[in-house]
């Protein structure tokens, strides 16, 4: 196993929200390094890539193996952290090295090597084998793997128009003092900024005769803008509102197509994000945040903007529907779930409103989700989680789906690392906008007592989801059809089905955009994996919204 | 010599190496920091295990710095030619990176405190090991008809550091981490225990399975009462975690002075400056850091976090004894190198273990004293609300319990709670006999006035 490394930085780092640092995968290289390894598949020709995997798959195979997967990968990173006018950190990293996992007498068993040889592969393959039989003799129920035709020779790439790691990083570091400087001037006290870009080169070959050569990208440039006022001993802080996202450099482009106008001066960004324009936005809004107005708790209506229900969606439509979760096997670490399948067999379980029509997807173009294959080779699809407000599936994989009467892997199977397994992972996971014309504007015209709530704040489930609370970025209350002011120390609590039967309202499709979370854990040792979640502005009646202001 | 077999070198082989890299460098400032060790894990699930596996891993890290600038390049390979071009490697990353502002120049040698937190017992673990943990574990429940679903991960490990003003330090280190849940078969009971060690032969998976079977039984059957501010029982698992932020852990994560200064911690005081100096919190509460503690020995060097990629690592500082809140006053905070430099103070790194002080009352006798409570086993998904208060969300789990005359009435559904540490530890009604935990000695405590603002359906 190769090294994984945390960077660790203060809680007032990238807006509080991880806990266990920033995972880095495998070892430091130069920013020049990674400009001539991006985008180039893993280092070496189709053809050799094709050599090397069969050496796997016949050597597993000659062991007793009757099904192999192997992953040959290299997975790039570059991490940049700034604060004020200085550059803190930059983070240019590569891991490359061959997963193996194979079924041996009805089980599973994984190895891995950084040496990509044919030598050390079928050394590794033979290992993996051995650690199947091992396994199998405390075996209970052997495994059922779905059939998956083999798709023969494919290649996929996420669809970028400039390789984020060909960008100088000079270019980088401009742009990032660029936001940090006009923070300043327009009244932070303080502001950090980053930003993020990760390509997997993935090589995926299985017995089933698949062998789908993948180059996937992901971005994610934010911040954190702080406003103090030491008179009063007060401080407080506004995040980007951008989204993480499956795309090239270009994300950063700025593109005023993609913006989308709201009320307040408040700019929702599409496919294309202008983090200079939303920096200097934070820090009007950090300090005006410093004398809002505390919430009166009470229930109101709540209009959720995309770049807030996003957060949502994944922590009580997302995770609850995670197949491995409602089986119990994270009961140790992340818990089960409500939505158990006895309610699902119902076919009448009421998760939402008739409103409420959520899908699984690994083929929206733009998302963290999006792949051509998954993990274990199944071409990436799209199925519905919540029609009509009924629960009507859940999230799969090969060695899932039986369970669910189905012949088919919802093909959602990833692992971070060459040498980690891969396992049932989240895909984009989105709301429907609604089908009749509504901006946000409208929708707030037609709500007397309510909160509009942007961006991604604190957040807490339980480890059923049931019970949740957010908190955003922004707070506006909304009186009589109008935005009457900023708000501050809100947070709402809900439970899952309560609240998704109170969803009321869709925006259109002129609003919808996604929201992502770059590093969202699971599994022990622990895995990350990148998701989007796309909805448009959402209004959710009589939620109970709490006061979090405190004295200490 | 065969350095990838040898994943944990000795000092003397350590120091070896470093050496010959340092006499590579032509850079005005060298570090390097090597690692190495085993981890080895073991998880199971639903009554079967599900995953189990084990690495070593040695690696090698320099970083060269010119000036202002500084550039770190890693290794796996041990070869002369390997290491030197890894130092190259470094110079080139540093001679093109930007200019950091708050560059400390690198500290010359240091004294450290005799530790050795490492054990032979833990160093030998083997797979046959680990699957006995694990069944010692599964075959109570099992039988009993409850679901277990567990974890245990050992490592074994050392760091060792050095650098072109003559530092050097080594330490060897191994820790043991242990959790399980278990839940009863109709899914209505659910309890948890954890334990982590150096010595893996003070870990008894049997006996701490035992506890969550307990839980788990005693739960079934939870009722709803009304949320509100309650006295509470918070065992040193809903203190402090390791697999999730806590209220304990979140206060000591947030004693860095620069923050304090600038105005941006709950530290910072009204009109500026810092409370250090003040009573934030009961008499009784007293936290120090003591490396050399037998029970929670840690490394003489080192904390504060970041590895081989920056943002903070270890940069060589001695780890010592070191009063945090001494009788409800603010006594230390923790500096960075810069910081404590601009301000012309001591730069106190933060700890890397801490100690609350507590009673001599086992949890059993605290019960026994209230009349009226609720028994926290641990909380879940902890977050923060209000960076300024310190105010975090969560909630119970895995064991909750109405209490009254001092005995344990019946189970209660889990609430969420909207609390901080701050004031957590202003309501302080009686304190336990401490326990180790996340690598920490925390001791049970009994809290008034505890907010709890929800009900969750949760098991």
């Amino acid at each position: 196993m190769q090294r994984r490394d945390f960077i660790q930085l203060s809680s007032l780092g990238i807006g509080g929200l991880l806990t266990a640092g920033i995972p880095v995968l495998g070892n430091s290289v130069s920013p020049e390094y990674l400009i001539d390894a991006a985008g180039r598949g893993v280092g070496i020709d189709t053809a050799a890539k094709k050599r090397l995997a069969d050496v796997a798959l016949n050597a597993a195979k000659s062991k007793g193996a009757t099904y192999t997967d192997v992953r040959i990968g290299r997975y790039l990173q570059q991490f940049m952290f700034t604060r004020e006018t200085k550059v803190q950190n930059i983070v240019s990293a590569e891991s490359y090295g061959v997963g193996i996992r194979v079924l041996a007498n009805g089980c599973w068993g994984f190895s891995a090597t950084s040496d990509v040889t044919p030598d050390a592969i079928a050394k590794c393959a033979e290992t993996a084998v051995a650690i199947a039989k091992a396994n199998s003799k405390l075996l209970t129920e052997p495994v059922v793997l779905a059939p998956q035709k083999g798709v023969g020779e494919v290649v996929w790439k996420t669809p970028i128009k400039k390789n984020a790691f060909e960008i100088p990083v000079q270019q980088k570091i401009d742009l990032l003092m660029k936001v940090n400087g006009e923070a300043m001037k327009n009244g932070a006290t303080f502001v950090t900024s980053n930003l993020f870009f990760v390509n997997e080169q993935k090589y995926f070959a299985s017995t089933d005769g698949t062998y789908a050569d993948q180059d996937i990208h992901r971005v994610w440039p934010t911040f954190t803008v702080s406003a103090v006022d030491r008179a009063v001993g007060k401080f407080k802080t506004r995040d980007a509102l951008s989204s993480p996202m499956g795309m090239g450099y270009e994300y950063l482009d700025g593109l005023a197509s993609e913006k989308i106008m709201a009320l307040n001066g408040l700019i929702g960004y599409r496919n294309s994000y202008d983090m200079v324009e939303d920096a200097i936005l934070a820090a009007k809004q950090a300090k005006e945040k410093l004398t809002a107005k505390t919430v009166q708790p009470g229930k109101y209506d709540l209009v959720l903007d995309p770049n807030h229900l996003g957060l949502t969606i994944h922590e009580s439509v997302g995770h609850p529907l995670e197949l491995d979760r409602v089986l119990g096997y994270e009961a140790n670490y992340a818990g089960t779930s409500f939505a158990t399948l006895d309610k699902w067999k119902t076919k009448s379980f009421n998760y939402g409103s008739k409103l409420v029509n959520i899908v699984a997807d690994k083929t929206q173009p733009y998302t963290l989700g999006t792949v051509g294959y998954d993990d274990e080779g199944v071409p990436a699809k799209q199925w519905d989680l919540i029609k009509d407000g009924i629960l009507v599936n859940y999230q799969a994989i090969r060695d899932q789906v039986a369970i669910l009467g189905e012949k088919e892997s919802n093909g959602c199977c990833y692992a971070d690392n060459w040498d980690s397994v891969q396992f049932q992972r989240m895909p984009n996971v989105s709301l429907k906008h609604g089908t009749e014309k509504r901006s946000v504007t409208d929708m707030i015209k037609g709500v007397d007592k309510g909160i509009y709530i942007i961006g991604r704040g604190s957040y807490s489930i339980d480890q059923q989801r049931y019970n949740f609370q957010f908190g955003g970025q922004l707070f506006y209350e909304i009186k009589n059809g109008e935005i009457v002011g900023m708000l501050d120390d809100v947070a709402y609590q809900s439970n899952t089905q309560e609240f998704w039967n109170s969803c009321a309202q869709l925006c259109d499709k002129d609003d919808y955009r996604t929201f992502g979370s770059f590093f969202d854990g699971k599994g022990q040792p622990s895995q990350v994996s990148a998701v989007s979640h796309g909805s448009a502005t959402t209004r959710f009646n009589g939620v109970n919204v709490i006061n979090t202001g405190r004295k200490i | 010599m065969n350095l990838k077999k040898m994943a944990i070198l000795t000092k003397a082989e350590a120091k070896k190496i470093i050496d010959k890299v340092l006499s590579y460098a032509k850079a005005d400032e060298t570090s390097v920091s090597l690692t190495g060790g085993r981890r080895g894990n073991i998880r199971y699930a639903r009554n079967a295990v599900s995953t189990s596996g084990e690495s070593t891993n040695l690696s090698l890290a320099v970083t060269a710095v010119f000036g202002k600038k500084s550039g770190t390049a890693t290794i796996n390979e041990f070869d002369d030619a390997a290491l030197e071009k890894t130092v190259r490697r470094a110079e080139e990353i540093a001679r093109l990176a930007p200019e950091n502002s708050e560059y400390m120049p690198m500290l010359g040698p240091q004294t450290y405190l005799p530790i050795d937190p490492f054990s032979r017992n833990t160093e030998n673990i083997t797979p046959d090991y680990r699957a006995q943990a694990a069944f010692d574990s599964l075959d109570p429940c099992r039988k009993q008809n409850l679901t277990a679903a567990g974890y245990m991960e050992d490592s074994t490990g050392f760091t060792a550091i050095g650098n072109s003003k003559e530092l050097f330090a080594y330490n060897r280190e191994t820790s043991v981490e242990f959790s399980v849940t278990v839940r009863t078969a109709d899914g209505m009971g659910s309890g948890y225990a954890t334990r982590d060690v150096t010595d893996t032969s003070k870990l008894n998976t049997r006996e701490a399975t035992e506890i969550a079977m307990q839980k788990a039984q005693a739960s079934v059957g939870a009722r709803a009462i009304e949320p509100g501010k309650y006295t509470v029982i918070l065992e040193p698992a809903a203190l402090v975690a390791n697999t999730d932020a806590s209220l304990l852990l979140a206060m000591m994560g947030s004693m860095d002075a620069r923050n304090a200064e600038e105005g941006r911690s709950f530290l910072s005081k009204k009109g500026g400056g810092t409370r250090l100096g003040e009573k934030l919190m009961d008499e009784r509460v007293t936290i120090y850091s003591d490396p050399t503690n037998p029970e929670i020995p840690t490394s003489p060097f080192g904390g504060g976090g970041g590895g081989r990629f920056g943002g903070g690592g270890a940069d060589g500082r001695p780890q010592e004894k070191i009063t945090w809140i001494e009788k409800g006053v603010i006594k230390n905070m923790y500096y960075s190198r810069y910081w404590a430099d601009k301000k012309g103070v001591k730069a106190t790194p933060p700890p890397a273990n801490f100690i609350m002080e507590g009673g001599t009352q086992s949890l059993a006798d605290m019960i026994k004293s209230t009349e009226k409570g609720i028994l926290v086993t641990r909380f879940w998904y902890i977050r923060p609300v209000d960076p300024q208060t310190l105010l975090y969300t969560g909630l119970t789990r895995d064991g909750t319990f109405y209490i009254e005359n001092g005995q344990i009435k019946f189970p209660v559904k889990n609430f969420r709670f909207n609390e901080s540490p701050i004031i957590m530890l202003n309501n302080l009604e009686a304190m336990g006999k401490p326990v180790r935990i996340g690598g920490n000695l925390v001791p049970p405590l009994k809290i008034r006035d505890f907010t709890f603002t929800s009900l969750s359906d949760a098991v």
